[in-house]
């Protein structure tokens, strides 16, 4: 986020702060009982979706959640398809790469931009950053057509290069190396440690709350990235998973109940996800939000 | 190895970083500064993909000056902005002021509210697509007709449109908000209201005087994040309007879709270029106005 420096850090276990009990009232009955309705209406398009998903045609069109006969059949019908496996391995292992490449090298660049002296430090630094005032949209014309004359358009590479580090992760972690104690880096030095051996064994476990926070919001924007890959691929068999359901979505027409399927395939994988880390997923998303 | 040898322990150290940064250099070089100037040298040629790159000056921008779809673009993606920004932050701080105050599964609920930010955009467009379609086919349409009150019109409708397209990207960012705002609500220290109840302040006065003040940095955070969020908005659109994206008659079309369109439709490279360097002039004023922002006071 541009400027987000000036953004006074925040403990990333605000969210876990103790706070006085509340006393009992009916004003707290009733606010529990209407926060607790606008949650249960906030996950309704989800719920909709799934039950969609299991429902014949016919029964598509009544507000029942639970189908009266529920039915796996579009499940079937959508995976014999046989591209959603594809397009879900494509979005996998380009979302995974991406995100082992910025845990990496934003680190590493942070690290370097924190704890070096050097001549041009502050000049990497300023130039990194100004790169957050540069929106994607803008870059995404030359982007294509450097894709186009080395011969990247269609390939996975094509799909990765422009977010293999981010100026974002970069600044985050710089951020969180300042809290590494400079004496654990000397003590290191004398031990005999290289750079190398001192910023992987020692300042890296140091972060690795921070490092979780940036891989989380790494992974789920590229998971969910649309526009690139939109423009970068052309053949099917290299689509990721929201490109191909909107290809999948558009040949279906009206047919709704499978329409629903593949977008329950495509947000299952992030619920299960979500149901498992959900502590570290909040704590990473304030985290970054705030530090970034 | 023995000239490394002989190095201070500051040029080591010199050695090192210029080491640790030599790929990441090349990358931002290769992959941001320099495309970044293409798009801005693009914007002051003509190219259809095809033949060469000619010089043209100005003509894109007075193209764009005079192209009405541009106002019109221009005007659909500042509704998009002053519509959702403010909307969006309101319903999202009265969740968190209240959630904050909720003890009992307060977990289970922030979750409730947090899950529908992780989904897809392409997903929950389609979802949403649905739910906007006429009876009996549509959701709300059919829930409105068990009501007995006629039907909506909602994506084919010129005027219903761009907010029911404009529903879901709120709908979808509304956790995060939440959450951010709670933290921010959170770092506000507890004996500030302590203080406020012994000296028999309103609720009113408190929420005014000391919670909003305080929260002035969250609060600018999130306005910036999400205006820009708001004025790159296109999944949503690009996805509820397949048949006819940006319609009916543009009146969804955001900056976004028609920079896509004049590209990768129209192959008009320059022109698309000229469309990019706008959002960009736009996107960095509300960059700035969160710096002066953040300095005032």
């Amino acid at each position: 986020m541009a400027a987000g420096q000036s953004i006074k850090p925040v403990s990333d276990a605000l969210l876990e702060v103790k706070r006085p009990p509340v006393p009992r009232s009916y004003g707290q009955y009733i606010r529990w009982l209407l926060l607790f309705s606008g949650g249960v209406l906030m996950v309704m398009p989800i719920a909709y979706m799934l039950s969609a998903s299991f429902k014949y045609p016919f029964e598509l069109y009544n507000l029942n959640l639970i189908p009266e006969e529920p039915t796996i059949e579009n499940y079937t019908y959508v995976l014999e398809d046989g591209r959603f496996y594809q397009w879900f391995i494509n979005s996998m292992v380009i979302a995974v790469i991406t995100t082992i490449s910025n845990v990496l090298f934003d680190s590493l660049v942070g690290y370097t931009l924190c704890k070096f002296r050097f001549p041009g430090r502050m000049f990497v630094f300023i130039a990194i950053l100004s790169t957050l005032m540069i929106p994607t949209e803008m870059l995404i014309i030359p982007w294509y057509l450097m894709s186009k004359s080395f011969g990247w358009l269609d390939s996975y590479w094509g799909i990765m290069f422009p977010g293999l580090m981010t100026a974002f992760g970069t600044f985050l972690m710089k951020q969180f190396f300042e809290t590494v104690p400079d004496d654990f880096i000397e003590a290191a030095r004398i031990d005999g440690l290289n750079e190398l051996q001192i910023w992987w064994t020692v300042a890296m476990p140091l972060v690795k709350p921070a490092l979780a926070a940036l891989a989380i919001f790494v992974f789920l924007g590229n998971w969910t990235a649309f526009i690139w890959p939109l423009i970068v691929t052309n053949d099917q068999s290299l689509y990721t998973l929201p490109i191909g359901l909107t290809t999948f979505s558009v040949e279906q027409q009206v047919e709704w109940e499978l329409i629903m399927t593949g977008a329950a395939l495509a947000t299952i994988p992030t619920l299960i996800v979500f149901l498992i880390f959900q502590r570290y997923i909040i704590r990473g998303v304030v985290m970054a939000g705030l530090k970034g | 190895m023995s000239y490394y040898r002989n190095l201070s322990i500051a040029q080591k150290q010199i050695a090192w970083a210029w080491g640790f940064l030599a790929i990441p250099v090349v990358f931002y070089a290769l992959i941001r500064f320099y495309p970044t100037g293409n798009a801005i040298v693009l914007a002051f040629q003509d190219w259809n993909l095809l033949g060469d790159r000619t010089w043209a000056g100005l003509d894109n921008f007075d193209k764009l000056v005079a192209d009405p779809v541009f106002w019109i673009v221009f005007k659909n993606t500042f509704v998009y902005l002053l519509l959702g920004t403010p909307v969006s932050l309101l319903i999202a701080f009265a969740i968190a002021f209240h959630l904050d105050r909720v003890r009992f599964m307060h977990g289970f609920i922030r979750a409730l509210y947090f899950l529908p930010f992780l989904t897809s955009a392409v997903a929950m467009a389609w979802v949403w697509r649905w739910f906007y379609q006429p009876v009996p086919i549509g959701l709300f349409n059919n829930f409105l007709s068990t009501l007995g009150i006629p039907q909506i019109s909602f994506l084919n409708s010129t005027t219903n449109a761009l907010p029911a397209i404009l529903a879901p990207a709120i709908w979808a960012g509304l956790g995060f908000q939440i959450i951010i705002f709670m933290a921010g609500l959170r770092s506000i220290p507890q004996t500030y209201y302590e203080a406020a109840r012994i000296d028999g302040v309103s609720g009113w006065t408190v929420l005014t005087e000391i919670t909003l003040p305080l929260l002035k940095p969250t609060m600018v955070f999130l306005v910036v994040f999400s205006s820009i969020g708001f004025l790159r908005i296109f999944d949503h659109v690009f996805n509820m309007t397949t048949n006819n994206p940006g319609g009916p008659l543009n009146s969804t079309k955001p900056m976004v879709l028609m920079i896509y369109d004049t590209a990768f439709n129209g192959y008009d490279m320059g022109y698309a270029a000229a469309q990019t360097v706008v959002l960009f002039t736009v996107l960095l004023i509300v960059s700035l106005l969160q710096l002066f922002l953040l300095r005032s006071r």
